[in-house]
């Protein structure tokens, strides 16, 4: 087994050379979310008895707990001001940690460059070894800035450690994951797309666990979130918990290495069947679908399950007030039925956000084709150029109206099953589909760049995590509204519930549909990008 | 073997193109005439700008200076109408992952407007290509028969071939060969960019030879042939004195009764009268090959 690692050292300085921008930039961005908070917060509670009544507030509302787990000591500053890093932050963090060691791994092999590293004096398990290094030493150097940052803005250095130490276990914990799924799978969108998957039903498994009330609290204990939230930094700093992520890595990573020994370079567990030798794909929008079909699917399964359960934990909210404040609040609202909408429509505005990256992630294909000579194959036949990049982005912008539809029935069957009125899965579909215009705004946003500038195509991702950062923590930070009424997000109708602002989706629809022209226009008058 | 006559219609006829990337110019002012149903050679070193010239012919890139038409249109601006009429093979075919070669092959073709099921039957068996295997798997070689049998499968007017054999073995480049004289009898016109100057030599009627982004020579090989130099070697029974005097005649080497020497194709009949007077016994003489020419043009980048 020691000459399967020969050649780790070398792999880890290729690794840390190929993204010495792109690794400190997420490290540096995440520690950055984690400082910000905490410094804004301890400037926002200055005495106990408004951190208390904020943190009553979060515990007593059901779609908050749902979303940022519960804060476990309302007294404490330090838990109060990490609410939102200790699930929504860290699973973010997870997804990148996912993605680079599938950076390093599958998707290097599908590349074919794994192909030349491997001729050379380079173990088996050497390309894994290194990848699952570097990723590592990323969780480890991204908990200890963190902690850092927490102990600069004044909170405690224990609770700062406990946090730290919580978000580095979790991310080894699915750098490993990754590192299993990188075997299993063929290509590295498949990796990806099985890593994510893992990361966001741990998230969902401690959104349910964590209502107690209303779920099975065990739900909570089988997620690397969840282990997170039950560290408890800042409220009693449970140490011994940390063993569950480290454990769960030290499992992982063995059968990682055991699967890469059983299998080819290039191929995944399972070998290719052959496919059929005559093709029927006769038009450049039925090679789009084809392309995009997959991953479509695959985003479908997942918002229904998503949905439905969510749908089916909304009207527990009411009951889950423990506050008597908040009852008489609430009755102002509009009762419990408003309560039930207002987190039935924070819920559509989350799954309208996550559907969006569907957007990114479908759309972003036209790059991929064009950069990989794809694009050169269909373009030189008698393809025109509009009606290419049309058919793609025209499938992208239909997909995400069809994952919207399917979030709103979802949610609407998981609602409607639980109250037993099944009036509401329509009023929450259409509640679901006024979240569309939105998301069509930010795949415009990516074409209009692609079109203009197919080299920063990924700056459409910077943009929308620039969206959902101002829209989480503009309030927070006193960031002036006009900078908060960029986001296409904010303008979207804030239903089910009165008062709906409808005249955003009509701006909206129009904006996304000059962002696709000006895209598919400039397209038409530039050179293929290789 | 002679200067197209009667003036077949120039398929393509480019005249002062110009491509920069950035600072890079790769194409300066380069000139391309390619008639009416010949198979016209397109010879350079790597990074001379053969690649890029078919880009721009297809349309996938837009030029900077200089006018072009292909079959009589604007590559740009009517690029959709004129892949109809032509077929393209990248030098370095990328296949979709998941699609299967016979998958690709009837898209590709579809694309262009339909192909001949039979062609593409007997264009998979003798290139000897699995259409059921997905693009991922397939070898360079592979992908390259794929995208050939796309191509020659499509009854177009036009093939733009970018070193198309690059990864095929001898026997696939032989199946090639035949495909192309067959093309050629049926009257289509082929660009075929290549450096390797054997498949050139023996299937074109044409040759253009392009260095630094501008075509340095362009003719038949007979006419290309009349710029470089033979070699003449000769037993005599006395050598004559002044051989290397003669205009004309260059690295004169005498080893015994044998004579070597160099003759453009000025210099050739004063040294044949010399021959001849010194009593030649046996006579042979060598026509430049391909990489001679292009060696020779080749050459003048090095200091």
């Amino acid at each position: 087994m020691s000459g399967d690692l020969i050649g780790t050292v070398g792999l880890v300085r290729l690794a840390l050379r190929r993204d010495r921008w792109v690794l400190p930039a997420w490290v540096g961005f995440f520690a950055a979310m984690v400082a910000f908070s905490a410094s804004a917060t301890v400037g926002l509670y200055p005495d106990e008895a408004s951190r208390v009544a904020a943190a009553n507030t979060i515990n007593g509302t059901a779609a908050l707990v749902s979303l940022y787990g519960p804060i476990f000591d309302p007294t404490s500053l330090g838990a109060l001001s990490m609410t939102k890093m200790t699930a929504v932050y860290a699973a973010l963090m997870s997804i990148l940690m996912v993605a680079l060691v599938v950076r390093h791994t599958r998707a290097e092999e599908e590349a074919g460059t794994l192909e030349l590293v491997g001729a050379g004096v380079v173990g088996r398990g050497a390309p894994l070894a290194a990848a699952l290094l570097v990723v590592g030493a990323a969780s480890c150097v991204l908990g200890l800035l963190s902690a850092a940052g927490l102990v600069a803005a004044g909170l405690p250095i224990g609770g700062s450690l406990a946090f730290g130490s919580g978000w580095a276990a979790t991310g080894l914990c699915f750098a490993a994951v990754a590192a299993v799924a990188a075997q299993a799978t063929t290509g590295g969108r498949a990796a990806n797309g099985l890593g994510f998957m893992v990361v966001a039903l741990a998230y969902v498994a401690r959104a349910i666990g964590d209502l107690a009330a209303a779920g099975p609290g065990w739900l909570s204990w089988l997620s690397p979130i969840g282990w997170n939230e039950q560290i408890r930094a800042f409220a009693g700093d449970r140490w011994s918990v940390l063993v569950l992520p480290l454990v769960a890595t030290a499992l992982l990573v063995p059968v990682a290495f055991a699967l890469r020994h059983r299998r080819d370079l290039g191929y995944g567990l399972l070998h290719d069947r052959p496919g059929p030798a005559v093709g029927r794909l006769n038009s450049p929008i039925a090679l789009a679908w084809r392309l995009q079909r997959p991953l479509l699917l695959a985003w479908t399964a997942g918002c229904a399950v998503l949905a439905v359960m969510m749908g089916s934990i909304a009207h527990n909210v009411a009951g889950l007030l423990n506050s008597p404040g908040m009852a008489k609040i609430i009755q102002q609202l509009g009762g419990e039925q408003g309560l039930t909408d207002a987190f039935l429509a924070a819920e559509l505005g989350l799954v309208g956000t996550i559907i969006a990256a569907y957007g990114i992630s479908a759309v972003t294909r036209l790059r991929t084709e064009e950069s990989a000579g794809h694009a050169e194959a269909v373009l030189a036949a008698a393809t025109a150029r509009t009606g290419w990049a049309t058919g793609h982005w025209l499938l992208v912008v239909a997909g995400v109206a069809w994952l919207q539809l399917v979030a709103g029935v979802a949610t609407g069957l998981g609602h409607g099953l639980a109250v037993g009125d099944s009036s509401q899965i329509l009023r929450i579909t259409v509640a679901s589909l006024a979240r569309v215009p939105a998301a069509w705004v930010i795949v415009g946003l990516v074409v209009a760049i692609w079109g203009l500038w197919p080299q920063a195509t990924a700056i459409g991702w910077g943009a929308y995590a620039a969206f959902l950062v101002v829209g989480e923590f503009g309030q927070l930070w006193g960031v002036p509204r006009w900078v908060m009424d960029i986001s296409p997000f904010t303008h979207s109708p804030v239903l089910p519930g009165p008062g709906a602002n409808l005249a955003g989706m009509v701006w909206l629809t129009m904006i996304a549909g000059a962002f696709l022209a000006i895209g598919t226009a400039a397209f038409r008058h530039r050179d293929l990008a290789g | 073997m002679d200067a197209p006559s009667s003036n077949p219609p120039a398929v393509i006829d480019v005249v002062g193109l110009v491509k920069s990337f950035g600072r890079t110019k790769v194409l300066n002012k380069l000139n391309l005439s390619v008639a009416q149903g010949e198979v016209h050679g397109f010879l350079g070193p790597n990074g001379a700008g053969k690649t890029t010239t078919l880009r721009i012919l297809l349309g996938l890139l837009r030029a900077d200076a200089g006018t072009m038409h292909l079959l009589g249109r604007d590559p740009w601006m009517d690029a959709v109408d004129l892949h109809r009429r032509l077929a393209y093979v990248p030098g370095d075919v990328a296949l979709w992952p998941t699609l299967t070669g016979g998958e690709v092959i009837d898209l590709l073709g579809r694309l262009r407007g339909g192909l001949d099921p039979q062609r593409r039957a007997s264009l998979i068996e003798r290139f000897e290509l699995d259409p059921t295997k997905k693009g991922r798997v397939y070898s360079k070689g592979n992908r390259q028969k794929v995208a050939l049998v796309a191509a020659l499968a499509s009854d177009v007017e036009l093939l733009l071939l970018d070193e198309p054999t690059s990864g095929l073995d001898p026997l696939m480049e032989a199946q090639f060969r035949l495909y192309i004289n067959e093309e050629r009898d049926d009257g289509r016109t082929v660009l075929l960019s290549s450096h390797i100057l054997s498949e050139v030599e023996a299937l074109c009627d044409r040759v253009s030879i392009i260095r630094e982004g501008a075509v340095v020579e362009s003719g038949t090989m007979t006419q290309l042939r009349h710029l470089a130099r033979t070699t003449v070697s000769a037993d005599l029974a006395t050598i004559p004195e002044g051989l290397a005097e003669l205009p004309g005649v260059h690295d004169v080497v005498i080893h015994g009764h044998r004579v070597t020497a160099s003759v453009e194709p000025g210099g050739m009949a004063q040294l044949m009268a010399a021959l001849s007077a010194g009593g030649v016994t046996a006579v042979t003489s060598q026509p430049p090959t391909l990489e001679e020419l292009f060696l020779r043009h080749y050459r003048k980048t090095q200091p």
